[in-house]
Order: C-alpha cells, then structure tokens, then sequence
C-alpha cells in the first residue's frame, strides 16, 4: 500500500481537497447570487410572462448565450485581465473563483428560468387575481412554487463548478486539479492523478446526494 | 352589481385582431348567482376575466357598483381585486404552502391584517368549508373537492363582494360536484356575495344559479332568469344545451312523437302546480285520454318543475287547454 501510494503527499492533498472545496463553495455561492437574479429576470421578460420585454429578453439572453458557449477553458484564459483587474491575481485559489462565477451564473440562470417556467400559470393567475403586486407574485408564489427545481439546479450547477475547478488548475488555479496535473500529469505520478479523481468522483457523489435528498424534502407535489 | 357596457375584447394574433367578445352590455345584480354557460372558445373564460381585469378590455366600460374599473391604476386595481374572489377548474393552489397558509396568503399578500386576524380568519374559514381537520396538509394530499374547498376558502378570505368561478365543478365527480354547489350556493344566501360562475354544463346553472347568459362565438345570445332561459329556450345553442343536460336525443323523440296518435303537447309546471293533481282532473272534465310521451320533474334552483310531453286522443281538447291554462300550466302545442 505504502509503496503503491509513494508519491502521495497525504497533507498536501488535504489542502487541495480544502482549496477545492473553498472554489466550489465560493463560486457556487456567487454563482446563486447573480444567476438567480438573472434566471427570474430572464423568465419575467420573456414571451406572454408577466413583464414581457422582448428587446430585454433578447439582450439578457444573448450574453448568457455567449457565456454559456465559450468553451471553459477558454473562458478562463479570456479572463485573466479581468480577474486581475478585480482582485489583484489570477492566481490561486482566489484567482480561480471570477472565472468560475463567469461560468457557472449563466449556467445556473437557464436553469433557473426554466423551472420557473414549470410553475402552473394558474398559480401566476390566482396570485394576480388576488390583487399581488410582481415582486410579491415573484416572493409568494413563483421562487417557492419553483424551489424543488432551483435546488435541484443549484446540485447541477455545483457539479459543474466542481470540473470547471478541477480544469482552472491548467492555469494555476490550486485545488485537485491543480494536484492532478502538477504531480499527476506533468511528473507521471499516476498514484497522485488516481487519488484526486477518486475523490473529486466522491465530492461529486455527495453534492448529488445531499441535492436530490434537498429536492425531496421540498417536494409537495 | 356588475355592468358590461359595450365591453369587447379581441386578441392579437399574427398581426390581426381576433375577437373573443363582441361588444357586450350585460347587468349582473347585487346578491344573485349569474351562471355564464357555453361551449369552450365561446368567450365565457374572457368574460369572467374581464370582471377582474386579468384580461383588459379592448373598449367599453366595466362598472362595479357604479365605478369604472377600467379607468384604475396598477394599486387601486391591486386593491379591488382584493374585493373579488376567483376560484379555478384545476383550483391553482400553491403545492408548497400548507392548505392553512393557502388560505392565509391572500390577508398576507393585502398587508392590512395582523398575524391574530389572519389566524382567526382562517380557523373560522377552515370550519366553514369543513376542513378544520386538514389545516397542515399539503394541497397534494387532498381530494378534488377539498381542494375546491380551500380554493373556495382562499376566495373569501378577504371579504370579497364578489365571488367569481372559472368552471369550478368541471374537474370534479358528480357528487363532489353536488357539495361544491351547494356550498357556493350556501355562501352566497349568507354572505349576500354576488357569483359569477361560468359552466359549460347547464346542469349546473339549473342547480345553483338565479339569472343565465348563454354565450356562443364571442357573444351573449340568450339572457334570463334560469327558469325561462331553462324551461323555454330560444336561441339553437341554448336548445342543445337544454337537451344536453336532459340527455335527450332530440332524434329519438320525434321519432317516439312520429308513432303517437292525436295532438301533441308539452306542457310546462312551475313552482306549486308541479304538485296539483291536474292531469286526471283535466281528462275527466274534458273527456280526453292522454298517454305521456315524455317526462321530467325536477328542481330550478330551489323551484320544483316538471315538463310532460303528451299525446291527447278524443274528447273536447279546447276544454283540455283552458283547463291547463287555468291551472298556470305553459302549454306549447307541437302537433
């Protein structure tokens, strides 16, 4: 076992495993933040919906289009000035979060619309007719009404972040991926590549789990 | 009371305007059940949407107790909707609210009332759809017509004035059907809400409503009290909803009519004279046999009527007719 797993730096893989979980967290949670916002927008000013804006709809739509098929890579070398000039590096754990955000919120966004756009129309109807106002008829009904399919989107969107984070360590993003073509890849280290696939395969069983059980207890239908 | 005064709505479709109601002017009283019934594409759901502007008219004026509520702002229309309550074929519950807070959501959404008068509102509504019991269920545990009922209860729970149903028994069996009319029709004697319930079945407008509109391709074309609208249709629509409900095979009949020998009548009871023994009497004075080609006795609403369809042979048939006619019986001669 000892000589099987020799390269293994047992430290240095808890602290990978540690920076991965920050990116994950931080750019999921940033990514939650902007994309929830733009999904609702998004859904409101589209076609026969509450604040129908096609000039809005298509602009809004347009820029999440492009975000969402430039290729991640791609993204995150794009990037670079951009991260720079937000916090000083494009290095590092921190480095790796705007790029992962710029990936990730548009993403989520899609997602976001269309379990809104699952919600019985009826349901809009009722509120309205009971004299709501938009942000109330947004509060009151739709965000609750959709909240099983925004978790579940949130678990899709983790998911994603959690390879999109594993490829930012092609530009020195820290993290298992990081790990992975540092030591795994660049020095032949097979041992050290096979332990941060098996537990980025682990990260992402768990974000499932914890997802789908989420999505089950908000469940009423 | 609701007036329609050259209300018309038409839509937008690929550049044309296609109309769903033609200008319209309709009276709804203070107090009454109104039954809307037609076929789907009539123009019934327009109509009953246009009483609380979720669908804005393309011209004419919708007076509600004698204010244009066409002329209103986003926040006074957000108000009189509060006044208005509507329930829904397929109830449009929120699954993620438990019935309680179904029924709360329209005092929340208001913002006028304390957390105490919210929570007593809402026992005292609990306990008069007869739901008390199921207050922490999800709606997705519930039954059709106990979802009816929350919707119902979620109606009232701003004090409505006006109660309108979007085929509110259509996604319901037969006897649940029953208990949901009899339900709005209870609410109605005692709250002296006024309710505007659109159908496309007249069996429900025979059991609960006072005046109806028959409606066919965006227009009203037939408008009365239930009894006449029900007993004596005019417009062929109106016939085929009558027969419908009656389950009359209009074919069958003439059929059954083309072998009956002598003339032919219907007659028309209403209220006490469904109850007079008249036939017998009649075809002793008048010396007429009579053999019933038809029948039907039943309620309007809380009036009892019967319609027979009889062939007379012998006797002196003008005799006969005074005798119905003294009798308050509607006689329509078919042969």
């Amino acid at each position: 076992m000892e000589a099987l797993l020799s390269n293994v730096d047992w430290s240095e893989i808890g602290w990978a495993s540690w920076d991965t979980l920050v990116m994950v967290g931080m750019s999921l949670l940033f990514s939650v933040l902007i994309g929830l916002p733009i999904g609702v927008l998004l859904f409101l000013t589209g076609k026969r919906q509450l604040l129908e804006q096609p000039v809005a709809y298509a602009v809004l739509s347009f820029v999440v289009n492009v975000l969402r098929s430039v290729p991640f890579i791609i993204l995150l070398i794009v990037m670079i000035p951009f991260t720079v000039m937000l916090i000083g590096t494009s290095l590092g754990v921190a480095g790796a979060i705007p790029p992962l955000v710029a990936g990730g919120a548009p993403f989520f966004a899609r997602l976001v619309e269309t379990s809104l756009r699952e919600v019985d129309r009826g349901i809009i109807e009722a509120t309205q007719a009971m004299g709501a106002n938009v942000r109330q008829i947004i509060f009151g009904a739709l965000l609750p009404e959709a909240l099983p399919g925004i978790i579940a989107g949130i678990t899709v969107t983790a998911i994603t972040l959690v390879s999109y984070a594993a490829m930012s360590g092609v530009i020195g993003g820290g993290g298992l991926g990081d790990l992975a073509i540092r030591f795994g890849y660049q020095r032949f280290q097979t041992d050290v590549m096979v332990i941060t696939v098996a537990l980025l395969v682990i990260f992402v069983q768990v974000l499932q789990m914890v997802g789908d059980r989420l999505v089950l207890y908000f469940s009423r239908k | 009371m609701i007036v329609f005064d050259q209300v018309q709505k038409s839509y937008q479709v690929g550049g044309r305007a296609i109309p769903a109601l033609h200008p319209t002017d309709m009276t709804i009283e203070t107090g009454e059940v109104f039954g809307i019934v037609g076929h789907s594409g009539a123009g019934k759901s327009t109509l009953v949407r246009l009483i609380n502007l979720l669908e804005p008219p393309s011209g004419g004026r919708i007076l509600i107790d004698d204010e244009d509520i066409t002329g209103y702002n986003p926040s006074e229309l957000r108000a009189f909707r509060r006044k208005v309550g509507m329930i829904f074929q397929h109830f449009n519950l929120l699954s993620s609210k438990t019935v309680a807070d179904n029924i709360a959501f329209p005092m929340k959404l208001a913002g006028i009332y304390s957390k105490t008068e919210i929570r007593e509102r809402v026992e005292e509504l609990l306990a008069r759809v007869s739901l008390t019991d199921h207050a922490n269920k999800y709606p997705s545990q519930l039954s059709g017509g106990q979802k009816q009922r929350v919707g119902i209860a979620r109606a009232l729970a701003c004090r409505p004035t006006i109660l309108l149903c979007d085929e509110a028994t259509s996604a319901l069996d037969p006897q649940t059907t029953q208990s949901v009319l009899k339900l709005l029709a209870d609410i109605n004697r005692e709250l002296g809400l006024t309710i505007v319930l659109i159908t496309h079945e007249m069996d429900v407008v025979r059991r609960v409503c006072d005046r109806v509109a028959v409606m066919d391709a965006g227009r009203v074309v037939e408008m009365g009290p239930v009894s006449e609208v029900f007993l004596h249709p005019q417009h062929p629509t109106t016939r085929d909803f009558v027969f419908e409900s009656e389950s009359i095979d209009h074919e069958e009949l003439q059929e059954d009519l083309q072998k009956a020998n002598g003339r032919i009548l219907r007659l028309t009871f209403k209220g006490e004279s469904t109850y007079q023994p008249l036939l017998g009497s009649v075809a002793r004075k008048s010396g007429v046999d009579f053999s019933i080609l038809s029948g039907r006795i039943d309620h309007i609403k809380d009036t009892p009527y019967g319609q027979l369809t009889l062939s007379l042979v012998g006797g002196d048939l003008n005799v006969a007719m005074q005798e119905f006619e003294a009798a308050d019986v509607h006689v329509e001669v078919l042969r």
